[in-house]
């Protein structure tokens, strides 16, 4: 079997292909939308303690 | 055994413990991921009567199994939550609800798009899809409710009551295919004969499944660990790791915060 044979999937390339781009981008959504929510999450925990540290 | 899940209870012990095992959980994940995308894609051979465009099962299958699992993982920490009042089971139950959501989305589209070749059609609206489609709303109703409210408990009570209602939709997805009379298929491998799969197809698609189920607890880690920090942000320990006092940057004690807190 050869590459393109492979990416032809017996004439239902375009489904499966689609199917599985589609996975990838929610594997890679869920994985990356964690790592933005700790950045935010670092940058509001510094503005809180600062804001405390100004309070009496 | 015991001593150690109550231990996990603790946010400051859950942060401590479970910073070391998100690498190893990836591994596993990759570990089970590979041969399953191997075995699936390349080893397997086509249907005969569904041709190559079966594949689409590997990615399908599992994530419709997630979004079932996460769902009833979502309303059981709920539930451990309004019980016995738990802030780590509430943090559990927020956190895995976009994940649970997301795969969802994923196995409705890759539904439609493998429904398209095989039934001639993107959607119908017969008991599986539906069911499934609701099990979206409840999903996205969770967040949303989760969100709308500013008290911390008082969000995950009436967010963990909507999971708890809800999951009576679960058996209702599951048996759906057996109850009525759907142009979706029946189950192939969850029956209590034989599965009626061959194991050449079979074994990529239990591969794919682990490979789902070890990446969601992975993920869900991951997101519950910001979520705490920012709950627990009074909390000496948070203090202590991330304040301004301690003179720290960022980047330095997010690399160092496993082995800072002792």
């Amino acid at each position: 079997m050869n590459w393109n044979q492979w990416l032809n999937m017996g004439g239902y390339g375009a489904y499966v292909w689609s199917a599985y781009g589609l996975t990838a981008i929610v594997l890679v959504w869920n994985w990356l939308s964690p790592l933005l929510r700790r950045r935010e999450v670092m940058r509001k925990l510094k503005s809180w303690y600062r804001q405390e540290e100004r309070l009496p | 055994m015991w001593a150690f899940f109550h231990k996990l209870a603790s946010p400051k012990h859950f942060y401590r413990i479970t910073g070391s095992w998100i690498p190893w959980l990836w591994a596993v994940t990759l570990l089970f991921m590979i041969p399953g995308l191997y075995l699936g894609l390349w080893v397997a051979p086509p249907d005969y009567q569904q041709g190559d465009s079966f594949r689409i099962m590997y990615v399908h299958v599992p994530a419709a199994w997630m979004s079932l699992f996460i769902y009833v993982f979502m309303a059981v920490t709920g539930g451990i939550g309004l019980i016995w009042n738990m802030k780590m089971a509430d943090i559990m139950a927020a956190s895995s609800a976009p994940v649970g959501a997301s795969f969802t989305f994923l196995a409705l589209v890759t539904g439609a798009i493998w429904g398209k070749p095989m039934w001639g059609t993107w959607w119908v609206w017969d008991a599986r899809l539906t069911s499934e489609l609701i099990l979206l709303f409840l999903y996205l109703g969770y967040i949303a409710l989760h969100s709308a409210i500013d008290d911390p408990r008082t969000a995950a009570r009436a967010a963990a009551i909507l999971a708890i209602v809800g999951s009576v939709n679960i058996p209702i997805i599951h048996y759906s295919v057996e109850w009525w009379n759907t142009l979706h298929q029946g189950p192939t491998v969850t029956r209590l004969d034989k599965p009626a799969i061959h194991p050449s197809m079979l074994w990529p698609l239990l591969l794919m499944a682990g490979a789902f189920q070890v990446y969601f607890f992975t993920v869900l880690l991951m997101r519950a660990r910001s979520e705490l920090l920012w709950r627990e942000r009074r909390a000496r320990w948070v203090r202590e790791l991330f304040g301004n006092s301690a003179g720290t940057t960022v980047s330095n004690t997010q690399s160092n915060s496993d082995k800072a807190v002792t």
